[in-house]
């Protein structure tokens, strides 16, 4: 197998990070809104939390998706 | 005639200017980042221009992005994370407005997204990651390593002292990266779905009406965004504040 056609594959194949990312976004928004829906009040403190968990779970999928770009390109 | 979507991140010199070896060329990077700097300082100068009691729209939006960036330290850094409120608001509007200028369509104009460079968001990192050692250390001299020492029993510590240490020190990594892969992919993502749309349109017949589908993707897309413009840069400017107050009150308990 040629170089090219393997960094092909192997950028495809970094991609399945952002399956982790999926779940793990879903299950934090999942979260807020379960706590959210039983006490409406304390909601709004956590919020900032919601945004920072959202962010670092991101984060994580998006560094798979960096690898891909770098085994792509350099 | 398919353009790589990674062509709109590239960088070409406009003045070309060597000082011996190295390269300190004026390039559309540094062109697109002082217009950055300069629409954040146009917007503040204009919203503060004729302040009235009860505000103007600008004027609001400017007290808007004051507020929230004040009540933003003090909830996250405390009353002495507010002299740092210079620092943090500067970060967080360059942060912004170089994440939504680079969002503006290419009519007439290149717009080039400044912080899609990993050297970038990398500099913005490291200059938050050393002023918060730099803040620790001055506050607290060497009592600033008990960061890495929280309170468990000493069988633990063994354990958790690399592990705090290497945590610290992917704090840089970690805020560069999230930036820099987030606007990264979704302005490669947006250049992708476009071409899916001028391809389609050109294909001629029934999958011409088809283009409408991915222009839909678009808007969608980029409506998505916006928002993330606006989140990235509000979680780069809260980790910092998080960071910093690691750094000014070790492991107190509010």
């Amino acid at each position: 197998m040629d170089v090219e056609s393997a960094r092909l594959l192997g950028a495809g194949i970094a991609s399945i990070a952002l399956v982790g990312a999926g779940v793990g976004i879903g299950l934090i928004f999942g979260n807020y809104l379960n706590g959210a829906l039983r006490n409406p009040g304390a909601a709004g403190g956590q919020f900032t939390n919601l945004l920072v968990g959202f962010a670092l779970c991101e984060f994580t999928g998006l560094l798979g998706v960096v690898m891909g770009f770098i085994i792509l390109f350099t | 005639m398919a353009a790589s979507p990674m062509e709109q991140f590239e960088v070409t010199p406009i003045v070309p200017l060597h000082w011996g070896e190295i390269d300190l060329s004026f390039t559309n990077a540094s062109l697109w980042m002082c217009i950055v700097a300069a629409s954040v300082a146009l917007f503040l100068t204009w919203g503060a221009s004729q302040p009235r009691l009860v505000p103007s729209r600008m004027q609001s939006l400017a007290e808007l992005s004051y507020t929230f960036i004040a009540d933003m330290i003090r909830s996250a850094a405390g009353t002495e994370g507010l002299k740092f409120f210079p620092f943090i608001f500067t970060l967080f509007m360059f942060v912004l407005f170089s994440n939504l200028i680079g969002l503006l369509p290419p009519i007439l104009i290149h717009p080039f997204t400044v912080t899609s460079h990993i050297i970038v968001t990398f500099a913005l990192a490291l200059f938050v990651f050393l002023m918060v050692i730099v803040v620790g250390l001055w506050r607290h001299g060497l009592h600033f390593l008990t960061l890495f020492a929280p309170k468990v029993p000493w069988p633990m510590l063994i354990l958790m002292i690399p592990i705090e240490i290497v945590s610290f020190l992917s704090r840089p990594i970690s805020l560069s990266v999230r930036l820099f892969a987030n606007m990264l992919a979704g302005h490669t993502m947006l250049f992708v779905f476009g071409t899916f749309v001028v391809g389609l349109a050109g294909a001629g017949g029934v999958l011409s009406l088809l283009s409408v589908a991915p222009l839909i993707a678009i808007t969608a897309v980029s409506a998505l965004e916006f928002l993330i413009a606006f989140l990235q840069a509000y979680v780069f400017a809260i980790l910092t504040c998080i960071y910093l107050n690691d750094a000014l009150h070790l492991h107190e308990h509010h």
